[in-house]
Formats: structure tokens, C-alpha cells, sequence
């Protein structure tokens, strides 16, 4: 994978695959530093699958016998200078209070490190497939914020319009793409 | 800047066209979304498809819809093509270029490009 946002669109999948009503992304960028946390209140995963969740040789499905998508992330973190962490909390044991939390850092000046590419893009993405899910994601610059909220989306357009319509869809690329500029503009 | 007025007035044209959308979807477009169709390029693949059947004016009788691993990663990007009255159809290693092809004479047409199919791939 050569974009960034394209491990974002992975990552946050396993999110949605995992159940999760709320899913908040938030990507932060600071001096040489990005930071990437996906926050969701899925199924959770209990502390033997978090401990094998780099191994490339584990994964819950059926039809492969390889989950790449967390080695995949954890390489490219470790190989610009920063790290990979998840901390989750099994349904079982938390009925109230499931879910995961990943963590990842990258060095952005690195040589390793690869462009951010087409986020909104991934988060269109995201929105077509789980229309359901309450999606927030956020973008932070030291000059300002990029944001949606999909939960407030879904309140303004009442019952009955999934935001999973293309006309729905091209709006909050539109929107997104315009919050970038203005971010830009301001730094 | 990108109005919640303009968000607005999509809302009232959906609202008229909500009755007929529901109605349908006779055919289901499904592209395969983890982690190797992903990095295989199966994003630019969904979204020639969503912009395609949008487009087109299909958005009422075709679904585009993601799904996991189907454990055919070398093939991927892989698209199913589900309609009433045919079997499914496998496409493999597509691009969003192919996908407007297909879009243009599967969709519209009727007809399955039949190169791009898993059949014409060499197994």
C-alpha cells in the first residue's frame, strides 16, 4: 500500500467488521510527527488475540489463513521511528465499555514514510460501506482542524436518508476537500 | 464553503425520490474491501463504480455494496456482479477504467465483459 489513508481505510474496517456503532478517527499532525488513533465500541478482542494481532500468520477469518493489516501498519510505524499500540476491552468482560483503541505514530520526515494520500477519499469510503455507523473523524493541524461528525449529518437529514447516497457522498467530499483548503490557506 | 444548505437541499430531492429507491435493487455490485483488495487498488475500483451507477441514473434498481475476503487475494481487486436472472459474475484484477467499462456494457449493456472475468483469467 502506497498511501497512508489507505492503512487508515484498512485499519478502520477491522472497527466496522468488529461491530462497532461509534467509530472515531483522529489523525494529528505536529512538527516531524503523525499521529493516527482509531477509537471504536465494537466486539473487542481479549488479551491473547491483542498479543497475536502482529503476527501475520493470525487472523478471525475463514477464507484466508493471513491478517495482514496490523503487521502492515506496525511495520511502516517502526520503520519511520514510531510505534504501534492497541489496547482493547472484550465484550465478555466489559459489557458496558467494549471496544478497541489503536494507536499509531509515524516520523514524517523519514525516508520510510509515505504520503497521507487520499483521505477523504477514505473516509468516503468508510461512510459507503457502514452508512450506520457514527463515524467522527478529525484531522488536527497546529493551524486548525479538519471534521465530521456523521452522527450530526444523519440528525439533519432525517430518517430515511442513508449517507451512503452518492449525491450524500459527493457533499461530504466536497465538504471535507474545502476544510482542508482552508487549513491549508491558514498555515 | 460546502453549505449545510446545500446539504439541505439534497435532503429535499431525496425525500421526493425515497419511495421509488426503496423499492428496487435488482442488481448488487459487491467489491471485495479488506486488506488485499485494499492493496490491490480496490478504493478508486468502489468509488468508478458508486460514481458510475450515479451517473448513469442506475441508482434505483443498482446496489454497490463492500464486502470482506472472499480468498481469491491474488485476483483482487474483485468485483461480483449479482443479477435476477443470471449467475453471478466474477471480475478480477480490475481498475477503475475497467470498471467503467463495465458499468457501460454489463450494467447498461447486459452484456458481461467477459475478459475481465475470473473464467478468462489463467488459473
Amino acid at each position: 500500500m502506497d498511501e497512508l489513508s489507505l492503512y487508515v481505510l484498512d485499519i478502520t474496517m477491522n472497527s466496522v467488521r468488529a461491530g462497532a456503532t461509534e467509530i472515531t478517527i483522529i489523525l494529528r499532525e505536529d512538527g516531524e510527527w503523525l499521529w493516527f488513533t482509531v477509537v471504536d465500541n465494537g466486539c473487542g478482542m481479549s488479551a491473547e488475540q491483542v498479543k497475536k494481532l502482529t503476527d501475520p500468520f493470525f487472523t478471525t477469518r475463514k477464507t484466508r489463513k493471513v491478517g495482514l493489516g496490523v503487521p502492515f501498519l506496525t511495520m511502516l510505524a517502526e520503520m519511520t521511528g514510531g510505534y504501534v499500540t492497541v489496547k482493547s476491552a472484550p465484550e465478555e468482560l466489559f459489557p458496558e465499555t467494549h471496544g478497541t483503541t489503536i494507536e499509531a505514530k509515524f516520523g514524517k520526515n523519514h525516508i520510510d514514510f509515505i504520503p497521507l494520500g487520499d483521505i477523504v477519499e477514505t473516509v468516503k469510503t468508510l461512510i459507503q460501506g457502514a452508512p450506520d455507523v457514527d463515524f467522527i473523524f478529525r484531522h488536527i493541524f497546529p493551524t486548525g482542524k479538519v471534521e465530521l461528525n456523521c452522527a450530526e449529518l444523519r440528525e439533519m437529514l432525517g430518517e430515511g436518508i442513508p449517507l451512503s447516497e452518492p449525491d450524500i457522498l459527493l457533499w461530504i467530499g466536497q465538504y471535507l476537500s474545502e476544510q482542508y483548503d482552508e487549513v491549508r490557506h491558514a498555515g | 464553503m460546502k453549505s449545510l444548505e446545500e446539504l439541505m437541499a439534497i435532503k429535499k430531492k431525496m425525500q421526493d425520490k425515497v419511495a421509488v429507491r426503496t423499492s428496487n435493487g435488482s442488481t448488487r455490485i459487491v467489491v471485495g474491501m479488506a486488506t488485499c483488495g485494499i492493496a490491490a487498488g480496490a478504493r478508486p475500483v468502489l468509488n468508478a463504480f458508486v460514481e458510475g451507477v450515479s451517473e448513469a441514473g442506475l441508482s434505483e434498481d443498482v446496489i454497490v455494496t463492500q464486502t470482506g475476503c472472499i480468498g481469491i487475494c491474488q485476483y483482487e481487486p474483485v468485483v461480483e456482479v449479482f443479477e435476477k436472472d443470471r449467475e453471478k459474475t466474477t471480475y478480477v484484477k480490475m481498475t477503475a477504467d475497467k470498471a467503467k467499462e463495465v458499468i457501460e456494457k454489463h450494467i447498461k449493456g447486459g452484456k458481461p465483459v467477459t475478459e475481465y472475468t475470473i473464467g478468462a483469467a489463467k488459473l
